[in-house]
């Protein structure tokens, strides 16, 4: 693949056009793959969620587990992701991210949360503030 | 800069004798791409706005009174397809093929409108009903995190109209492949803020 060659020496390859530098587009299977894999993954948390079948907290779980996965998915179907393209960079990127992404959320929750539980009015204030 | 102008004697070379040619918008693929990710940071903060603040209904209508799950997994379905189609556009713009290239944009353009208008008639909805952004903080958080994906999905149809007048214009030429490719990561990368979207606001608001 000539996309994996340039990854290393990208300024080896003068003649060949920008669309292959670092970037595979995938074929028509990978993206069939990536949207059957979609579909069912989209279809089973809603399927779920609409007729609850399940107890609460188990439809919250698998609904969120099935989101990841689906985000992965995308990210591997669609997005291309890898750990070669442009030298590895975007992975870098993507990873530095998601770590920040992970921080901020669950520092936000927890902290929130905590805030929320902590410093709930009594009763009595309530009937104050609607007042 | 050629290696007779430096000194073999001089120990202070900080750079190389030849750099290293770079094609033009070689690096616009790692610059859109690390633009993404600061999208996604804006993205991570409404949800955890929506995260903190999604439980205070303010008295007013929670989301089991509000969603149509029905109606989100349509939206859902315009914006998957969406996702495919324009991947086909990617598969022929790689073969050169400029007619078929624009045909499937033209389709990814019209489910990304599908998207939108349904989600315009939800909003409409919840509005007319009583449920606008003023009414509680859910709701308030709610109309900015879904607002600010449907902004995006706005923006990318322009992105998307302006690119098919290009290519019609110009052609499959390699600026505008580049742009293509951009616009294609652009696309993708809302499907998957929508992937958070319908999991944590809709359906999990569902079995809150």
């Amino acid at each position: 693949m000539s996309a994996d060659k340039n990854d290393h020496s990208p300024e080896s390859h003068d003649t060949d056009h920008l669309g292959h530098e670092g970037h595979n587009h995938g074929s028509f299977k990978s993206y069939l793959i990536g949207f059957v894999l979609s579909v069912i993954l989209t279809a089973i948390p809603f399927w779920l969620v609409m007729t609850g079948v399940l107890p609460t907290q188990a439809t919250a779980l698998i609904v969120m587990a099935f989101a990841v996965v689906q985000i992965v998915v995308h990210m591997i179907y669609f997005l291309h992701m890898n750990s070669k393209s442009e030298g590895g960079w975007t992975m870098l990127a993507l990873i530095f991210t998601i770590i920040v992404v992970v921080i901020a959320l669950s520092g936000s929750l927890w902290v929130m949360y905590h805030l929320n539980t902590n410093m709930m009015p009594s009763t009595h204030d309530m009937s104050q503030m609607s007042s | 800069m050629s290696a007779t102008a430096i000194k073999i004697d001089d120990p202070n070379v900080f750079h190389l004798e030849e750099e290293p040619h770079h094609e033009e918008g070689s690096s616009t693929m790692l610059g859109f791409w690390l633009y993404l990710m600061s999208d996604c940071l804006i993205f991570a903060m409404l949800f955890a706005v929506f995260g903190v603040v999604g439980g205070n209904y303010a008295a007013g209508p929670g989301p089991k009174e509000l969603f149509d799950l029905e109606l989100v997994a349509v939206n859902t379905a315009m914006l998957l397809f969406s996702s495919i189609t324009y991947g086909f556009a990617m598969l022929a713009m790689d073969k050169n093929k400029t007619r078929q290239t624009l045909i499937w944009l033209a389709v990814t353009g019209l489910f990304g409108l599908a998207f939108l208008g349904i989600e315009l008639y939800e909003f409409a909805h919840l509005i007319h009903e009583g449920a606008t952004p003023q009414r509680s903080a859910f709701l308030s958080a709610f109309f900015t995190l879904v607002g600010t994906h449907g902004l995006h999905v706005t923006f990318g149809i322009i992105w998307l109209v302006t690119l098919m007048v290009q290519v019609s214009w110009k052609g499959l030429i390699p600026a505008n492949k580049r742009r293509l490719m951009c616009l294609s990561m652009f696309w993708h990368f809302l499907d998957v803020i929508w992937i958070g979207v319908f999991t944590f606001v809709y359906l999990l608001g569902m079995v809150r």
